[in-house]
């Protein structure tokens, strides 16, 4: 079975290195595409937060920095309270991947593994949560937080984005342990595990790629909100409200700064956890 | 080692009975097959033994000990899945010493235990790979061997061999039989394939309809089915059955009479293929050829005896051709009595 499989291998790589090239031609134009996408924005940005003050003026705009520098940079960090938003952002998004992953894995769990009475419509309900306009529940959410004492704190901002990222993230491990066999964690169970070992054992390292996708969802989620977190703070504010309020009057090249600075963590978090999210057992993950 | 007790269970899904007031008794170090057809019960069966499945009413006592509440982890069995369930996350070395390392073994009794199943089933060379790396037959000897290192009082099986191609089932089948004497395992085997149940099992239990039909040692089972399903099902090619009318203790068919148990119903005769022979005169029961398979071993012949469909094992030299009509004599003694009505077999004559 093996020397078979071993003898396929080259055949199969022959057989790709003999692709049309005009096959070969159309991937690499659709790679190329696919990366600009994504990297050209990102750069323009990056550019106008280090190319100096005159560089976000400068027109037509030049492919490679002139002069590059941290000014901006430096400076925008500089200004009171951004260390603390950027501090506060963080905080939230992070409680928001935890609480997400804690509530709504046993819920997918649930959903995938056991059929209950009014399983479809719970299915819906957690979908509907997404249907209420935020805006709608500003007010009276801001009375109540103010009353609980959640009001211009981080860990309150959090509930409301767990629940912004909770209908996902419990439908994505849904289909997540459907797609585990039973029959594991039953070979488990037989072999001497209880229930809940048998979960941490054999189905959490077996869901732990969907489960990193499922926290960068929410901590996404989380770092991009500005609405709700906007109203239910006013001096702990996390960055990307505080910087909805301070960019308005600020310098463009600030503004730039501000907007890398945005990007960053999500780019950073989501480098963290790709290891998990291509995890194949038995291929050395890179 | 201990016995296993089925004592009367009985499993509904909704308002379908799956299982109906199955009894089953397994003596210690015995090995045991479920066979039927899929959807007769006996992976349910086993799924209950097991305790991955909850019975409506019964019980199961494992060496004297009532588990039938018990969870699966305190019944001190192991299993092999159909589909193996080798954990893909753990290296072939874990995936044999997880139900050791889940006893707490110490570390130098793991290590001794996993080899010595390894030694077992051939795989010390790749212990230290990952399951994905692994053909079927290599992953279906890990999962045996994960199931013998923790030395289980009762092993069960479901359809352990039925993803494998033909011929390294063939092979894995003789091995798992050394194996399992050498291990002395009570064990329950599920299978829908004849040949392994007669091949691995000291007794088999023929399910159908969610009720044990027939159990008994495999020849047994061959050559004196309790039912017609049981006739049928065991043995290639199927037993045939001829209706045939019986007066004053004897059936006629053709020239032939054969001394049948009156009872005054109506009656099948249950005819084995290879229990048939040509007559040498064409005298006996009229038998009329439509096919002639060479086989190797044998001629497969199909045909009608009175009308009725019938298959015939005759030696590979016989001269037969398609249209022909052949005598057939068979021994009385080797036939079973069917009753028509109920399709159990009666009392021989």
């Amino acid at each position: 079975m093996t020397t078979s499989a071993a003898d396929l291998k080259p055949v199969s790589t022959r057989q790709s290195m003999a692709l049309p090239s005009a096959r070969r031609l159309l991937l690499w134009t659709g790679l190329a595409v696919l990366i600009a996408w994504v990297l050209v924005p990102i750069y323009l940005v990056a550019l106008g937060a280090f190319g100096g003050r005159l560089g976000v003026f400068r027109w037509p705009k030049s492919i490679w920095p002139t002069d590059l520098s941290f000014a901006a940079m430096s400076q925008f960090l500089a200004i009171e309270g951004v260390f603390n938003a950027l501090v506060n952002s963080l905080i939230a998004a992070g409680l928001t991947v935890v609480f997400s992953i804690a509530l709504g894995a046993p819920a997918g769990y649930a959903l995938a593994r056991y059929t209950f009475r009014g399983q479809n419509a719970y299915r819906l309900l957690v979908l509907l949560t997404r249907a209420f306009p935020l805006a709608i529940l500003a007010l009276p959410l801001t009375v109540s937080f103010i009353r609980l004492g959640l009001y211009d704190t981080p860990f309150g901002v959090s509930l409301i984005h767990t629940v912004l990222a909770l209908p996902f993230a419990a439908l994505v491990t849904q289909s997540l342990f459907m797609g585990i066999p039973r029959e594991y964690e039953e070979a488990a169970w037989v072999f001497g595990c209880t229930r809940f070992q048998a979960f941490m054992k054999v189905v959490l390292p077996l869901a732990l790629p969907g489960l990193a996708a499922t926290a960068i969802f929410a901590f996404v989620i989380s770092w991009n909100e500005v609405f709700a977190a906007s109203i239910l703070t006013v001096r702990e504010r996390t960055l990307t409200a505080y910087l909805l309020r301070i960019l308005a009057e600020s310098p463009l090249h600030y503004r730039f700064a501000g907007g890398f600075i945005l990007i960053i963590p999500s780019v950073l978090f989501i480098f963290a956890v790709r290891r998990y999210l291509f995890a194949v057992w038995g291929i050395a993950s890179k | 080692m201990a016995d296993i007790v089925i004592d009367r269970v009985v499993k509904e899904f909704g308002s379908f009975r799956a299982l109906q007031e199955v009894s089953l008794t397994v003596n210690d170090g015995e090995f045991v097959a479920l066979l039927g057809p899929s959807g007769c019960g006996k992976t349910t069966l086993l799924r209950i033994i097991a305790g991955l499945e909850t019975q409506t009413a019964g019980r199961v006592v494992i060496g004297g000990q009532d588990v039938s509440n018990l969870a699966p982890r305190k019944r001190g069995l192991a299993m092999v899945f159909q589909n193996y369930a080798v954990f893909p996350h753990m290296t072939v070395f874990e995936n044999v010493a997880f139900g050791l390392r889940m006893q707490k073994a110490s570390q130098a009794e793991v290590k001794r235990k996993v080899e010595r199943a390894a030694a077992l089933l051939h795989i010390e060379s790749y212990l230290d790979r990952y399951p994905a790396k692994l053909s079927g037959g290599q992953r279906q000897r890990v999962a045996v061997a994960r199931a013998l290192a923790v030395e289980p009082a009762v092993l069960l099986m479901d359809e352990p061999l039925s993803n494998l191609d033909a011929l390294l089932r063939l092979e894995m089948r003789t091995e798992l039989k050394a194996v399992l004497r050498e291990a002395g395992t009570t064990t329950i085997y599920v299978t829908h394939d004849q040949t392994e149940a007669m091949g691995l099992a000291d007794r088999i239990a023929v399910m159908y309809g969610g009720k044990i039909d027939q159990i008994g040692a495999p020849l047994e089972i061959y050559a004196t089915p309790a039912t017609r399903f049981v006739g049928g099902f065991i043995g290639s090619p199927p037993m045939n059955f001829i209706k045939v009318q019986c007066s004053q203790g004897q059936a006629r068919i053709g020239d032939a009479a054969l001394p049948c148990p009156s009872t005054g119903k109506d009656l099948e005769l249950g005819l084995r293929g290879e229990d048939a022979a040509l007559s040498a005169n064409g005298s006996g029961i009229p038998f009329d050829v439509r096919v002639v398979e060479p086989m190797g071993s044998h001629l497969l012949l199909t045909g009608a005896i009175d009308g009725q469909p019938a298959r015939i094992v005759a030696p590979p030299t016989a001269k037969v051709s398609a249209g022909e009509r052949v005598g057939l004599t068979v021994d009385p003694a080797r036939v079973t009595w069917i009753d028509s009505t109920t399709g159990r077999a009666l009392a021989r004559v």
